[in-house]
Order: C-alpha cells, then sequence, then structure tokens
C-alpha cells in the first residue's frame, strides 16, 4: 500500500465535496480538515500569547519600569495566560491530534458526530475572539490573572466580563469535543479492536473526555455565578454580601485542577506512541500505561486543595490534599518507567519526534519533582505564590504538554500534509528551544525559592541576575520556536513527498497513504492482533 | 442541545450513539447545576435561619402547580415517544403540543412569580434586598438564579419540542427515525428532574 501517491488515491485535501474553495474548510465536517483548523487557530494564538510573555520578560529585565506600567503588565499576564491556557493548552492536544488522529486509530471513518465536532470548533472560534476583544475594548484589559479570583474579579472595572464569558464559551466547546470522543471510541472502533487492542494515544484521549465532559461544568456555573455578581450583584462569594471567596476558589479548581490533567493527558498519549515506533519496540507495560492514565484521571479529581494550603482552609483538609497530591506522583512514575523500559534494547532511532518526546520525559520530571515539593505542606508555604511556582507550572505545561504538541507535530507532520519537513532544521530547532527553555525557566526556580513573588512587576535588585539570564532565554526560546514553525511552513509545499510510512510505525495510521482519503480507509480495518507489534507480523500486515 | 438536532440529520448515526451522546451530555447538565446546589448546601448551613424565614416569601402554592405542571409534561412527552413508536402520528404531535402547552403553563406561572417579587422590590441588587440579613440575601440570590438557570433550560426544551412538532408533522421524525424526539424526551425529564429538586429546596424547607 506504500506507493499511493499516484493512481487513484485522492487525499482529503483535495477531495472535492459538497462545497468549494474556502466554504470547503469552514463548513467541513471531516474530522481531518477540522483537525487542521483548530491547529492553525492555535498557532496565530500561541504566537500572540508568547510575544505578551517575551515582552512581560523585557519588562522584567530590570527593576522599576522597563517598557510598561504596572496596569498594563497585570494584563498582559492575565491575557497570557487566559489565552494560554483556556485558547491552547486545554483544547491543543486533543482538538488538533485527537481530531485529526482518533477515528484513524481506532479504524474510524469520522468521529461519531461531525457537525457537533464542527459545531464545538465554532464555539472555541467565538470563544476566543471574545478573550482577544477583553484585551482592547472599553475598560481595558483583565488585571485578575487567569484565575479570576474574588472579589477581586468582581470589582475590577476593566474588562472581566469579556474574559469570563470567553472562558465559558470554551468550556462549552471542550465538553463537546469530550463528548464526542467518548461516544466515538465507545461506538466506532473498528472490528476486533477490543478496548485493549486500542492504541495509547486514544486511552489518553478517553481518560481526558471523561475529565472534560465532568469537570468543565463544574467551571462554566462559578464563571457564571462571577457574571451574575458583576452584573446582578449577587453575592456568593463577596463577604460584604454574606458570600464565602475560599467556596470560589474550592469551585474555580475543582474544575481546573483537572484541568492540568486535560492538559497533560493526551501528551503522555502523544510520546506513549513515539517511543515504541523509534525504539522499534512494543511498549513496555501497555496495561499499566492505560490504567495509569485512568487512575490519573481519577485521583486528579480530588487533589484540588493543594492550590489552597495558604488559603485558610483545616488542617485536617490540608493534609488530605496533600497527601493525594503525592499519590498522584505514582501513576505518573509508572508513565515514566515505562516509556524509559520501552526504549531499553530498542533500535532507536533518533529523530525529531523522539528528541522532543525524551525532552518531554526530562521537562516533565523536573515539573514534577517540583510540584512534590508544592505539594508538600511546610514546603508550599516557603515557595507558595513564588516565581519558584511559575517555574513550575511552565516545565509540566510547556516543558509537558508544549513539547508533547512538538514531538506530536513532527511525528504526525508527513501524514497530515503528506511532505517532510527537514530533519537537520528540525534538530537545530529543538537543540534551540530546548536550551532556551531551561534558560528561561530554570532561573525562575532559583530566585523562587530566594522568595521572588509572582506576578510581579517590580522586584528587589537581589533577582536581578536571574532575572536576566531567564529574559535571555526567553529570546533563545522564541529563536526556536520561530525556525521550528519556518521549518513546517517551508516544507508544507515544497518538501520531499512524504511515504506512507516514514518512522516504520504500526499503529493504523501509518497504514493507509500520506496524506489519507477523504474516508481515511478504503474498507474499514479488521484488527487481528495487538496494537504494538514490531518485526515479521509488520510485514504481514503491510503486505 | 444542538448535538440533538445534528444527529437527526446524518443517516449513519445510529440510534444507540446519539442516545449516549445525549446521557453524557445530561450528565454535565446535572453537575452544571450541581454546582448551584454545592453553593446552596454551604450556604444553607451557614445562614439557617436566614433561608427558613427567607424561604417563607415563596408561595408554596404556585410551587406546587409548577411541579404538577412538569410531571404531567414528562409524562406527556414519554406517551409521545410510544405514540410515534407505534406510528400514531396525530396523536404524536396531540401529546408534543399539550407538554408544549404545560411548559407554557409553567413559564406563565413562573412570569408572575417574578413579577410579584419585583412588586416587592425583591430583585438582585435592590436596596430591599441589600438591607435583608446576609442569609436571606443569598437565598433570594440563589432562588433568582437556580430558577432563571431553570428556566432557561425549560426555554430551549420548549424550542426543541417544537421542532419535534415540525419535524413530526413533515414525517421527519417518524416510526423508523425518532432519535431527535427520544433525545427531546430525556433532556425534558432532566429539565423535569431538576425542577423536583429545586422545589423542595427552595419552596417546602421553611
Amino acid at each position: 500500500m506504500s506507493n499511493t501517491e499516484t493512481g487513484t488515491h485522492v487525499s482529503y485535501l483535495q477531495h472535492k465535496g459538497k462545497y468549494k474553495g474556502i466554504l470547503s474548510w469552514l463548513l467541513t465536517t471531516d474530522h481531518k480538515k477540522i483537525g487542521l483548523l483548530y491547529l492553525y487557530c492555535i498557532i496565530v494564538f500561541f504566537f500572540v500569547a508568547a510575544i505578551l510573555g517575551v515582552l512581560m520578560r523585557i519588562e522584567l529585565i530590570a527593576p522599576g519600569e522597563t517598557i510598561m506600567g504596572p496596569q498594563t503588565y497585570n494584563g498582559m499576564f492575565t491575557i497570557h495566560g487566559i489565552i494560554m491556557i483556556f485558547i491552547i493548552v486545554i483544547p491543543a492536544l486533543p482538538a488538533v491530534f485527537g481530531n485529526f488522529f482518533l477515528p484513524i486509530l481506532i479504524g474510524a471513518k469520522d468521529v461519531a458526530f461531525p457537525k457537533l465536532n464542527l459545531f464545538s470548533f465554532y464555539l472555541f472560534l467565538i470563544g476566543a475572539i471574545f478573550g482577544v476583544l477583553s484585551q482592547f475594548i472599553g475598560g481595558g484589559a483583565p488585571d485578575t490573572g487567569w484565575t479570576f479570583y474574588v472579589p477581586y474579579s468582581a470589582e475590577s472595572s476593566t474588562n472581566v466580563i469579556y474574559a469570563l464569558i470567553a472562558a465559558f464559551i470554551l468550556g462549552f466547546s471542550s465538553i463537546l469535543t469530550g463528548l464526542n470522543f467518548i461516544v466515538t471510541i465507545h461506538r466506532m472502533r473498528a472490528p476486533g479492536m477490543g478496548w485493549f487492542r486500542m492504541p495509547l494515544f486514544p486511552w489518553s484521549l478517553y481518560a481526558t473526555a471523561w475529565i472534560q465532559v465532568l469537570a468543565t461544568p463544574i467551571i462554566g456555573i462559578t464563571l457564571l455565578m462571577v457574571i451574575a455578581e458583576r452584573v446582578l450583584k449577587i453575592g456568593f462569594f463577596d463577604p460584604a454580601l454574606g458570600g464565602d471567596p475560599v467556596l470560589f476558589q474550592h469551585l474555580f479548581w475543582i474544575y481546573s485542577h483537572p484541568a492540568v490533567y486535560i492538559m497533560i493527558l493526551p501528551g503522555m498519549g502523544i510520546v506513549t506512541e513515539i517511543f515504541p515506533t523509534f525504539s522499534q519496540k512494543p511498549v513496555f507495560g501497555y496495561t499499566a500505561i492505560l490504567l495509569s492514565s485512568l487512575a490519573i484521571a481519577f485521583v486528579g479529581y480530588f487533589v484540588w486543595g493543594h492550590h489552597m494550603f495558604t488559603a485558610g482552609i483545616s488542617y485536617g483538609s490540608r493534609w488530605f490534599f496533600s497527601f493525594l497530591t503525592f499519590i498522584v506522583a505514582v501513576p505518573s512514575a509508572i508513565k515514566v518507567f515505562n516509556w524509559v523500559s520501552t526504549m531499553y534494547g530498542g533500535s532507536i532511532d533518533l529523530k525529531p519526534p523522539l528528541l522532543y518526546a525524551i525532552s518531554f520525559i526530562f521537562l516533565f520530571m523536573i515539573g514534577g519533582f517540583t510540584g512534590l515539593t508544592l505539594g508538600a505542606l511546610a514546603a508550599n508555604v516557603q515557595v507558595h505564590d513564588t516565581a519558584f511556582v511559575v517555574a513550575h507550572f511552565h516545565y509540566i505545561i510547556f516543558g509537558g504538554m508544549g513539547f508533547a504538541f512538538f514531538a506530536g507535530m513532527h511525528y504526525w507532520y508527513p501524514k497530515m500534509f503528506g511532505r517532510m519537513y527537514s530533519n537537520k532544521l528540525a534538530n537545530i530547532a529543538w537543540g534551540i528551544l530546548f536550551t532556551g527553555f531551561n534558560v528561561l525557566y530554570f532561573p525562575l526556580f532559583i530566585i523562587g525559592l530566594q522568595g521572588m513573588p509572582r506576578r510581579y512587576f517590580d522586584y528587589l535588585p537581589q533577582f536581578q541576575t536571574g532575572h536576566v539570564i531567564s529574559t535571555v532565554g526567553a529570546f533563545i526560546l522564541f529563536t526556536g520556536l520561530i525556525l521550528m514553525v519556518y521549518n513546517f511552513v517551508y516544507h508544507i509545499k515544497r518538501g520531499a513527498i512524504a511515504p506512507a510510512n516514514p518512522w516504520k510505525g504500526v499503529t493504523l495510521e501509518w497504514q493507509i497513504p500520506s496524506p489519507p482519503s477523504h474516508e481515511n480507509f478504503d474498507e474499514i480495518p479488521v484488527i487481528t492482533t495487538d496494537p504494538y507489534i514490531f518485526g515479521t507480523s509488520t510485514e504481514n500486515k503491510q503486505k | 442541545m444542538n448535538m440533538s438536532i445534528q444527529e437527526n440529520h446524518n443517516d449513519h448515526i445510529d440510534s444507540e450513539t446519539g442516545k449516549l451522546g445525549m446521557w453524557i451530555f445530561l450528565f454535565t447538565e446535572l453537575f452544571l447545576f450541581g454546582g448551584l446546589f454545592l453553593v446552596y448546601a454551604v450556604f444553607r448551613a451557614k445562614y439557617s435561619e436566614d433561608f427558613h424565614s427567607a424561604a417563607r416569601e415563596l408561595n408554596a402554592f404556585i410551587g406546587t402547580m409548577n411541579t404538577v405542571f412538569l410531571l404531567v409534561s414528562s409524562m406527556t412527552v414519554a406517551m409521545a415517544i410510544t405514540a410515534i413508536q407505534k406510528n400514531q402520528k396525530k396523536l404524536a404531535m396531540f401529546l408534543v403540543s399539550v407538554t408544549l402547552l404545560l411548559a407554557a403553563l409553567f413559564m406563565m406561572n413562573k412570569f408572575f412569580e417574578w413579577s410579584h417579587k419585583f412588586e416587592f422590590k425583591l430583585y438582585p441588587g435592590s436596596e430591599v434586598l441589600k438591607n435583608l440579613p446576609r442569609g436571606e440575601l443569598l437565598f433570594f440570590g440563589l432562588y433568582f438564579m437556580m430558577t432563571g438557570l431553570h428556566a432557561l433550560h425549560v426555554l430551549i426544551g420548549m424550542i426543541l419540542l417544537s421542532i419535534n412538532f415540525i419535524k413530526i408533522k413533515a414525517g421527519k421524525v417518524n416510526q423508523a427515525h425518532y432519535l431527535l424526539l427520544e433525545n427531546s424526551g430525556l433532556y425534558w425529564h432532566l429539565v423535569d428532574l431538576i425542577w423536583i429538586f429545586l422545589f423542595p429546596l427552595l419552596y417546602l424547607i421553611t
């Protein structure tokens, strides 16, 4: 099946549907095209938010006002957070790679509800537009931070309402995507693909989708309550009106902590696909990996209180939340051991996707270990609300989810666009990115431990060295990002034609042409073996 | 909600798949209201005296009437589904319109109830309300938020049922394809179910 570029094969990109031109994209119900629509939007928003990040780093290069005033700075970190969290990090992996590859990996022609899928995309777009609007119109950019803590978010005269509405709509979009994936996985698997023959990326999406469905409504109603508090003066959270601000923090983190697992679980799923392919070895501990995904999703529900150790909750609940936080480390560690064991004794091919996947482990481990520092009650009091926290969650979110996203891009780019990128450029970009990332965020651990608070516009001179190194890192990182994106954009038309299976992968997406046809499979495959079997059986399957 | 409309257009979506999607969606609705019930529980525990006296302001008779309307309408929508399964198109249309009528009666009652409150200046942000004890203030805030969000769901349910009415008439919802009606029925039962919890929490426990 590998000589598919010639002959009768028509890829989904050339498929003639009901509509022509731009409408064939805007009104498409093809999961692959919807995935690409998300991808393009997310790249644009990512650069907007990344530029805000760089501007903040420039501001922090010296104490006092450098390039912007304190109010602008507050707006910047808020919008940076809202765009990054709600528009990029939460939806990116499920909406881009989930949409594109979930149906293919389980041998289906599309998701269960294709029109609902398009509807989710438009909700996403509307939400994203509200988010951007909040920056520019009327009362000025919201300055509450992405966490919208009351009572300040109920009082601030800036455009908090727009940001709240944006987050609400984006949450709704996320729910519908999750719902779609759950039903797709339950109902659309190819004949013979039992639950335990499903590749591990769909498994991680399954765990993620349940979190999306069961946790997101809570943030929805909480944001509605804050809107009601602002518009109707119902004092749910305002102590002056009888309300309770700590209650808001509970409701907010009941969603927003599981949301961290919405971010990282699909990332873990992607690297789990990459390690076996580039080691040419079955994944080590298939069952352990999928159970640990479900365990993370489950336990992740009950750890929200660790964001509130200093908010005045009782000793008993602090102890409880701290204990459960440590428990989450167990399934995460199981995954790390399994990935490393998968590579052990394999015939390792150090291509760009694997480079990113390995750096995912490295960065995720640093993020994870510092997470334990934060999860310990005594240490938390010292580092709470310092730059240490900022470094920790950037290591998890950017170093984890972000690098998994880049890994996925490098892994599946040939399949998505039918072209190869330049390996050499990709390796160089990886080197710059990885260096820049660590130079940017590692110093924040140190100045955080020394007492540099987060979200501060100004600081004492003793923190300057750390800030200067970090700002230099930001520029290195940004250079790497541009080089990586250039590599993709340049080769989208000019790259060498990609074969159907450039990495010798064995999962279903590599059995069909690059790029896939409109309906993915000419005939629905019948699955007779476990997902990760290399060697002779692969030859048979691919004949 | 949108999903059930859209599913119907897709011929390849079988009814099991469509219903699974609807059930999961209903879970999310339960969690949405669950957040409000949680807040209710917290403040009821904190201000039980105030909640006690504020709840006496609500008219239990109107509340009971509305409960009856919704319970009966849940029955008629279920009967409509059975009617369409037995291919009795006229009867199904009649039953859907009875459901719509009951829903309209519910909304009318709600309208009078709310405007009655507004007459006494008992609306969010009013001076009268601000001078009440904090617990009573929160009770009324929760009352308007919970019944308001519920009323919004009634309205969405009414829109869905009206679409069903038109589609049954046009023969697009029929004995072989009635997923849309079934899912709208499920949605309507959810609306009913939530009211069954709102009613005692707001009206009866005084």
